[in-house]
């Protein structure tokens, strides 16, 4: 018993901790200074073209990465699931626009008019849309009878709808990569030997853009404020009147906005899709969710950020083998040692 | 004064915690001697069960010490105080719903068995006499509170009355030097609360010492030598039930609102 | 005694039934199956032998996510790295690897020390991560079922990537008996292998009997209580001196054991591991045995272990020719054949799998949680917030 004791003394005097919490500190900052270092050695060798090229790319994924962590970061913060199904609406969004493409009259190799920019948008904008309608009945069939439940059951009924769709995207287009329309101009300009696409401006601007957006709307609009205020205490909510049910309506709404865009970017720029697409990606979007701290909207953001680029990094100087095994061993650690996100934004103690 | 003589089983020692902003309790200090009935008393969002989560780790004091029998239990972890010696019942019934009466009391002696995974994995003879044991005393315990009739049934099924009851014996079954109630008699009959009150006094009687919190002023003035008043998360006042009803801040603070 | 044993007869555990019916069935299935198929029933008792690695795996995750109401989704990691453990233990293959020299353990060894290996991963794993929130360990087994494969694709020089390792140590029993049940005279031969169907299905079959034995004196025990006990109120566990994070802990690494324990076994079996075999979907065809049958309850999980292993593995596998030749009988032919995204009938169906998984999980947990066969306390619990007032008897003398 005297163990316990002693212990507790220690605890608290905050020795046992603190040096732990510094040598893990120190281990973190030497593991990510050796990395830079072997990076920088390899960027170096490789020529500046070459990683001009990369942070093009890598800018590029972030951004396809945040728009789908802020539909994890946002749900979670709300209702506090692991909505597993976000990812396979963000693939939902690029199957989808892939078969919306044709109809619209952008055909591969045609020529790219004023008159396809608007057909674009509307594939842009008919995607999220489904893609919104989508999460929304997820939410109303599968998770809302669950809310009183115990917590494992909404979590396995949240594997199983993740589950469903992509069975639903494996019946559709069955088991190997879908090719998607090339329908952007190959154009691009010159920047330090490396060439800028038009793909690339489009992923970057529209990921920023909608990003910019969501915080405004997060900020100043009534129903972004109510979402703030459930995401912080949901009973406290409802006695200043809010209507619950609608604001976790319109998160799976805005999340799965986001997501049929990034669905719709992801398409466009790598021209193939595939039916778990949304298990791999959604994988490592909830890992940007988790690095930037869960349930923050903008450590989601920064967090697909620099995800994206650490993957895209990797793919680009290491062995691609090992790029997901780096990102899986990145969630584990960030969330087994930093579980409130290694961005240092605090979430709120439940 | 004999009480003030004995020695403290407890002593809370400074102790604040804060909510972010919210300050709920504010630098409390009192001692709870041994042997004694102890009550904790003040309006509704006083703080009282806050303090109480602080002693058992629940929720950890931000600043300030607890000291049980000598021993600094600050930022122990809940299931170390409870083996500690230390066992408490909620104000919102928290007890295992889908699990019967006796396994509830059962239960609570987890932290005073000895058989390991081994024993249980192979049903030794060590596990098969330990669990003849626990049973035993578990329908003692039930059989003690009065509630034996329910011994199998679902703890969510018992009628209210049952429920607390029930809760006394899971925490007696921990063989606490130190019983902490939440409010053992919310939403009792006068009669129920006078049977309850006989219960709490069976309790001391076997050696227990008491700390409870009631929101009846009158209820505690009939069983508790020693009372402590909290308002706002401050300690406002300390002594016996007279001194304490005759206390010019406990009357504005506390009498003051229900008149 | 016969009074006392009448009058408790009717409050009986309903699972004793249960369990007799499924040990009748393990013992006479064999030999329906040898009447059926006049003397040849090999493939089907291989089948069935399978399928025990599957029940194995069933019973071991139940202890996690029906015991102590943990989700563990990468589950097939433990399985690979009980595989991967007698691989490298019992074959050859440690000649062609940076060790230089064979190694060959007895399968009865290294089913033990797999269950270890797989229990300290578990350990490793789950020791940080369960003083968190509770879902974080279904994300953090999520990546590590993600890794564990591909580490053994990647780490070539080690494992063969993606070819896999082959020709394992055929299991031999552990007194080298050899009898009517591996097709020879009684002998005792030093090195008998377990090659006939049959043998390998009476190994499963006994594995079995003795893993339900085990986990069923864990549920009834101090530590199935705590397990209980945590599941419904963490807080007040606490409070009443359980130590939920070690409870939990021991949770997830015992069930850690069985899958690596049912890995072993099943590279015995197969002489043959490859990463390719334990994906995501395994994972998931596991939890599904599990909330099909009835989380919690150790002869349901069994019954749903083996109603989708019959589903998935015959079912399924007959399935599309049955509808092809279907569709032709009744004059729709035109459905076999492929169109545009439309595969034909005979992939359409075959493609249903994944589906039809998902929407298993969802209905189940939205319609009847408890699964088709409850155990008593689970079905009450996980009714709650589904459907308010459910009437409730009084739990039965099982408990005394
Ligand atoms: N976990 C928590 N997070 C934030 N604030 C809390 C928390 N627990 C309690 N509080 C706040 O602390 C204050 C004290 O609450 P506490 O429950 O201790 O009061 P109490 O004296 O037990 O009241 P009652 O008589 O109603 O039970 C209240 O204002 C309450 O809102
Ligand atoms: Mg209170």
């Amino acid at each position: 018993m005297g163990t316990i004791g002693e212990a507790v003394r220690r605890r608290r005097s905050g020795l046992r901790a603190g040096v732990a919490g510094r040598i893990l500190d120190f281990a973190l900052i030497a593991i990510i200074a050796a990395f830079l270092i072997l990076l920088g050695t390899k960027v170096v060798a490789q020529g500046g073209s070459f990683f001009v090229q990369i942070l093009t790319f890598a800018v590029a994924n972030g951004g396809i990465y945040a728009l789908i962590a802020l539909g994890y970061t946002m749900v979670y913060g709300i209702i506090e699931l692991i909505n597993f199904a976000h990812g396979d609406v963000f693939a939902f969004g690029a199957f989808l626009s892939g078969s919306l493409l044709p109809i619209f009259g952008l055909r591969e190799g045609g020529a790219f008019t004023p008159v396809s920019a608007v057909a674009l948008l509307a594939v842009f904008a008919l995607t999220m849309l489904a893609c919104a309608f989508l999460n929304i009945s997820i939410e109303r069939i599968a998770y809302r009878p669950l809310r009183h439940a115990p917590r494992l059951a909404p979590l396995i009924t949240a594997v199983g709808v993740s589950f469903f769709l992509e069975g639903a995207l494996f019946l559709w287009k069955g088991p190997s990569n879908v090719h998607y329309p090339n329908i952007l101009p190959n154009a691009g300009f010159e920047l330090f030997g490396a060439t800028i696409g038009v793909k690339d401006l489009l992923v970057i601007g529209i990921s920023l853009i909608l990003m910019f957006a969501l915080g405004l709307f997060v900020q100043r609009s009534r129903l972004g404020k109510a979402m703030r205020a459930t995401a912080q205490d949901r009973d406290a909510a409802l006695l200043m009147g809010i209507d619950i049910d609608r604001t976790i309506a319109a998160t799976f709404f805005i999340g799965a906005i986001l997501a049929g865009a990034g669905g719709t970017m992801y398409g466009l720029y790598y021209n193939t899709s595939v039916f778990d697409l949304g298990f791999s990606a959604g994988l490592v979007a909830f890992t940007a969710a988790v690095f930037g701290g869960i349930g923050n909207i903008y450590g989601a953001a920064i967090g697909g950020m620099v995800i994206g680029m650490i993957r895209t990094f990797w793919d680009g100087y290491f062995d691609s083998a090992w790029t997901d095994v780096m990102i899986f061993t990145i969630l584990i650690l960030v969330l087994i040692f930093r579980p409130t996100g290694l961005l240092g934004m605090r979430v709120p103690e439940k | 004064m004999t009480v003030e003589a004995a020695a403290p089983i407890l002593r809370v020692d400074h102790v604040t915690k804060r909510f972010g902003g919210l300050v709920a309790v504010d630098d409390v200090t009192f001692d709870v001697k041994k042997g004694e009935i102890f009550a904790l008393i003040g309006p509704n969002g006083a703080g009282k069960t806050t303090l109480f989560n602080g002693i058992t780790g629940i929720f950890p004091p931000t600043t300030g010490r607890v000291i049980f029998q000598d021993r600094e239990i600050t930022g122990a972890k809940p299931h170390q105080v409870a083996t500690l010696g230390i066992a408490r019942t909620f104000q919102n019934i928290r007890l295992f719903e889908y699990m019967s009466a006796l396994d509830n009391v059962r239960l609570g002696q987890h932290c005073r068995m000895s058989a390991k995974l081994w024993d249980s994995l192979f049903k030794t003879p060590l596990e098969r006499r330990e669990e003849r044991r626990v049973t035993d005393r578990a329908i003692e315990l039930l059989k003690f509170v009065g509630i034996e009739r329910y011994t199998h049934t679902y703890a969510r099924n018992l009628p209210y009355g049952s429920q607390r009851r029930l809760e006394i014996a899971r925490a007696l079954a921990t063989n606490p030097a130190l019983l902490l109630l939440d409010e053992p008699a919310a939403g009792f009959t006068p009669q129920e609360k006078v049977e309850l009150m006989g219960l709490v006094h069976k309790i001391v009687d076997n050696g227990v010492t008491v700390f409870l919190i009631e929101h009846d002023m009158k209820v505690v003035m009939g069983v508790s030598r020693r009372i402590v008043v909290l308002d706002h998360g401050e300690k406002i006042a300390e002594g016996t039930p007279e001194q304490v009803r005759n206390d010019q801040r406990v009357i504005e603070a506390y009498l003051g609102k229900q008149h | 005694m016969l009074r006392q044993f009448w009058e408790r007869g009717p409050r009986r555990d309903p699972n004793t039934i249960a369990y007799v019916v499924l040990l009748v069935a393990a013992i006479f299935f064999p030999i329906l199956v040898n009447v059926i198929t006049g003397g040849n029933s090999s493939s089907i008792m291989t089948v069935a032998a399978d399928a025990g690695v599957y029940v194995l795996l069933a019973i071991g995750l139940n202890v996690v996510v029906g015991f102590a109401g943990l989700l563990d989704l990468g589950y097939a990691a433990f399985f690979a790295i009980g595989a991967y453990t007698y691989a490298f233990l019992a074959s050859d293959h440690m000649r062609v690897t940076p060790l230089g020299e064979p190694i060959h353990v007895s399968f009865w060894i290294v089913l033990v020390i797999a269950m270890f290996v797989a229990a300290s991963f578990g350990v490793i794993l789950g020791a940080p991560t369960l003083r968190l929130r509770g879902d974080y360990l279904a994300i953090v087994t999520l990546g590590f079922g993600e890794i564990v494969p591909r580490v053994f694709r990647n780490a070539a020089g080690w494992t063969s990537g993606v070819n896999g390792i082959s020709a394992l140590d055929i299991p031999s029993l552990p007194l080298w008996l050899q009898g009517p049940w591996s097709g020879d005279p009684f002998a005792v031969v030093p090195d008998f292998k377990i090659i006939s169907s049959i043998g390998y299905y009476a190994i499963m079959v006994i594995l079995v009997i003795i893993c339900v034995i085990l986990v069923r004196n864990l549920q009834r025990s101090r530590l199935g209580r705590a397990w209980m006990a945590v599941r419904e109120d963490e807080v007040a566990a606490a409070a009443m001196g359980v130590n939920t994070v070690a409870v939990k802990l021991l949770a997830f690494s015992i069930g850690a054991a069985f899958s690596g324990f049912a890995g072993t076994y099943y590279a015995g079996k197969l002489s043959l591991v490859s990463p390719e075999n334990f994906g995501f979907s395994v994972s998931i065809t596991i939890l599904v045995m599990v909330v099909l049958g009835g989380m919690g309850n150790i002869p349901g999980v069994i019954t749903g272990a083996l109603l989708v292993y019959y589903v998935i593995f015959v079912l399924l596998q007959q399935l599309p020719e049955f509808a092809v030749n279907f569709v032709t009988s009744i004059g729709l032919g035109g459905l076999v054949k492929s169109s545009g995204d439309y595969p034909g009938i005979a992939e359409f169906i075959s493609r249903l799998k994944f589906l039809v998984f998902g929407l298993i999980l969802v209905i189940v947990m939205l319609v009847r949680p408890q699964g088709l066969l409850p155990s008593r306390q689970r079905e009450q619990e996980l009714q709650k917030g589904v459907k308010e007032d459910t009437v409730i008897e009084d739990v039965n003398a099982e408990t005394t």
